[in-house]
């Protein structure tokens, strides 16, 4: 099913929960949802299933306007972040739930139960109670009683945050394969920009009800239009330094603050290029550590060094109190209070205007 | 021979720690234990003591002039007792009273009917309604209903009084006339309608209150869920929202059958019992008569215990019945730890 969103807006008295959103959702995408707490995210979610309804704006499925459509005819799964498992019901009954409101008959009922209950794994704990059942058991059971009924449209509301690490990467994997089987078109709410990434064909940026971006994880990683979006999008966060300048001097464009001085390839430099203090961007995969001194590093002091395991994330301080970030190998040993020389690789550098907060590149 | 003296030092051991426990668990139940045996067991032990005498406003005497001292009293003029065990005699008189069986279906008309209309189920639409609607309405609402269960019971049942009375006084008259009715003495006509409903009215205040705490506490994903699942309001009550209050349910049903049986202010005050003979008398409204307020001005206070005694052996006996079918061991379950 074709989901669109046009100008939807939902205020309660003063307060703006969601402030002119538009975007589509083809048949069979997974797109996601993706901001921080409070952003409107989930406000969109439950207007889409019909829960709240809209101040303004349009919801459309398959170009028909649902606005007044109540929530049980708009043939929608959702798993929620509780997963909201009836507790006074069995697993089978919580399954067969949905089923039941349609009336369908009996034998049917416990056959599409036991197919659902089946694929999902949870097919020995029908006689249960929720009570009963584990985290990622209680996961399976709402993701079952959401695909039961065959909904042409799958709401997700962050399924995945009580989940510990290691069943949430498992889960993760599991949503997002049965939804390419099943070809529903998903809309998936989170906080959690991996799980965006990870997931999602495209992804709905959102922050204070506002539509920041809708593109594909790879456009938005590459390409970031705002500072929001670049902060947010990659972990970890991508290193933003404000008060930087770029100049062109014998046909090549630097980068220069007090910190450092850097090149910067001239398809990036030009288009900022005497544009005064801007914000420089740069990931932490971008800054490795110099072999030696070549006239082009970035010297800095080693200040936090937090293992992560496979990397040692590094945190250095720079003149005039910048610090970035970057990943280094463990076998480096590299330790506080070290004077350390980095190199930045500029060929993936953001610039982003200090008052706008857009891209200077793709703006 | 060492490890029996062992043996037997460990049991002396374990026998001093489970006297402390057990000293500590009563040291915890005592003040329940001091209430409930101050107002529920002593009372009850009095009234079976009381209802197995002939204690009446006749029998009645000064409690110094026993023994030796009522030859003495008497000659002073002083009023003597004469009041004897008279065995089960009382319960003989009550069981074989020709109006018993009227009396006992009136207690059970009265106390299941206002409690199936209006303590549990007019509570639980004023509930669902207060809680389906804007938060803030619904609190006020329910802050109005409250009101008539401060109100004195005398000024509340004056009201009832006033609103259905016989024209041209009646209030309910006052408007039924121009309508074509006519003039009635309602409580009259209708003596039950009006008790159930001057107790109900009140009587649901409470459930309501219950119910809409339950029914609050309730998460709303549980909602949201089911309106995605498909159900309409309706079936969100009937499936969702009814067996997750279940035990708020039970218990104000369990509660307000034995705080039924016992009350009698407001039949007392609104029909005495009338009109006519017994039409509205209830169990307790006949002790109190027996006891406290005979027409002759003999308190039978003997026969009268007799009425409250089997009362207590009904509301026993209904706890019992509840306690069993509605499985309230249930609720003290042992919690089921969540495996991982």
């Amino acid at each position: 099913m074709r989901v669109e969103l046009r100008n939807l807006s939902k205020r309660w008295g003063n307060v703006v929960g969601v402030d002119n959103i538009s975007l589509e959702v083809k048949d069979g995408e997974f797109v996601a949802f993706l901001g921080p707490s409070g952003c409107g995210k989930t406000t969109t979610l439950l207007m889409i299933a019909g829960i709240y309804k809209p101040t303004s704006g349009e919801i459309l499925f398959d170009g028909r306007v649902v606005n007044h459509v109540p929530p049980k005819d708009r043939n929608i799964g959702m798993v929620f972040q509780s997963y909201a498992l009836y507790p006074h019901m069995t697993v089978f009954d919580n399954i067969a739930y949905p089923l039941k409101l349609q009336k369908l008959p009996k034998e049917e009922i416990r056959e599409r139960v036991q197919r659902v209950a089946d694929m999902m794994g949870i097919g020995h704990l029908l006689d249960r109670k929720p009570g009963q059942l584990s985290g990622g058991q209680q996961q399976r059971v709402a993701l079952g009683r959401a695909l039961v009924k065959n909904p042409k449209l799958l709401l997700f509301d962050e399924p995945l945050s009580n989940l510990d690490a290691r069943l949430r990467l498992t889960m993760r994997g599991e949503i997002k394969r049965r939804q390419m089987e099943l070809g529903i078109t998903s809309i998936y709410v989170t906080h959690d920009q991996v799980e965006a990434m990870t997931m999602a064909d495209r992804i709905a940026v959102i922050k204070d009800g506002k539509l920041q971006a809708y593109d594909t994880p790879e456009e938005l990683y590459e390409r970031p239009r705002t500072l929001f979006i670049a902060s947010f999008i990659g972990n970890p966060p991508m290193n933003l330094i404000r008060g930087v300048e770029v100049v062109r001097e014998n046909g090549t464009y630097w980068t220069q603050c007090p910190a450092f001085r850097v090149p910067v390839p001239p398809e990036r430099g030009e288009k900022v290029a005497g544009q005064g203090e801007i914000i420089m961007g740069i990931r932490p995969e971008d800054i490795t550590l110099a072999a030696e001194e070549d006239g082009q590093g970035v010297v800095g002091e080693v200040y936090v060094v937090e293992p992560l395991g496979r990397d040692d994330l590094i945190s250095v301080q720079l003149l005039g109190d910048v610090y970035v970030h970057f990943l280094a190998d463990p076998h480096l040993k590299l330790r506080p209070g070290m004077k350390i020389t980095m190199h930045f690789d500029t060929s993936k550098v953001q610039f982003f205007d200090p008052e706008s907060e857009r891209s200077l590149l793709w703006g | 021979m060492e490890a029996v003296v062992q043996e037997q030092a460990m049991e002396m051991v374990a026998r001093r720690r489970s006297w402390r426990v057990s000293l500590e668990a009563f040291s915890f139940m005592s003040p329940a234990m001091v209430l409930v045996t101050l107002f529920f067991f002593i009372p009850v032990v009095l009234l079976l003591w009381i209802s197995l005498t002939n204690l009446s406003s006749n029998t009645f005497g000064n409690p110094l002039c026993v023994g030796g001292m009522r030859d003495f009293c008497e000659s002073l003029g002083i009023r003597v007792g004469r009041v004897e065990f008279v065995g089960v005699s009382n319960y003989r008189r009550l069981f074989a009273d020709r109006f018993f069986p009227k009396i006992l279906g009136n207690t059970l008309f009265y106390v299941f009917t206002t409690l199936i209309f209006f303590n549990v189920g007019l509570a639980l639409i004023l509930a669902l309604l207060t809680t389906h609607i804007e938060r803030r309405t619904g609190f006020l609402f329910r802050a109005i209903w409250l009101l008539p269960r401060i109100t004195p019971s005398v000024i509340y049942i004056m009201m009832w009084k006033r609103i259905s009375a016989d024209a041209p006084y009646g209030i309910l008259n006052q408007f039924l006339v121009p309508l074509g009715f006519e003039p009635k003495a309602w409580l009259k006509e209708a003596p039950w309608l009006f008790v159930i409903i001057t107790n109900g009215f009140v009587g649901a205040s409470f459930g309501m209150l219950i119910f809409s705490s339950a029914i609050e506490s309730i998460p709303r994903d549980y909602i949201m869920a089911a309106k995605v699942d498909g159900a309409s309001t309706l079936q969100i009550i009937r499936t969702i929202i009814i067996p997750l209050i279940k035990w708020p349910l039970l218990f104000v049903t369990t509660y307000q059958t034995l705080s039924l049986l016992a009350s009698f202010e407001y039949i007392l005050l609104l029909t005495n019992g009338g009109p006519g003979l017994y039409r509205t008398e209830v169990w307790s409204l006949t002790a109190y008569h027996r006891a406290l307020q005979t027409y002759f001005g003999n308190n039978q206070w003997g026969y009268g215990a007799a009425w409250g005694f089997v009362l207590v052996v009904i509301g026993i006996i209904f706890s019992l019945i509840y306690l069993r079918v509605f499985r309230f061991d249930e609720l003290v379950q042992e919690p089921k730890i969540d495996a991982l």
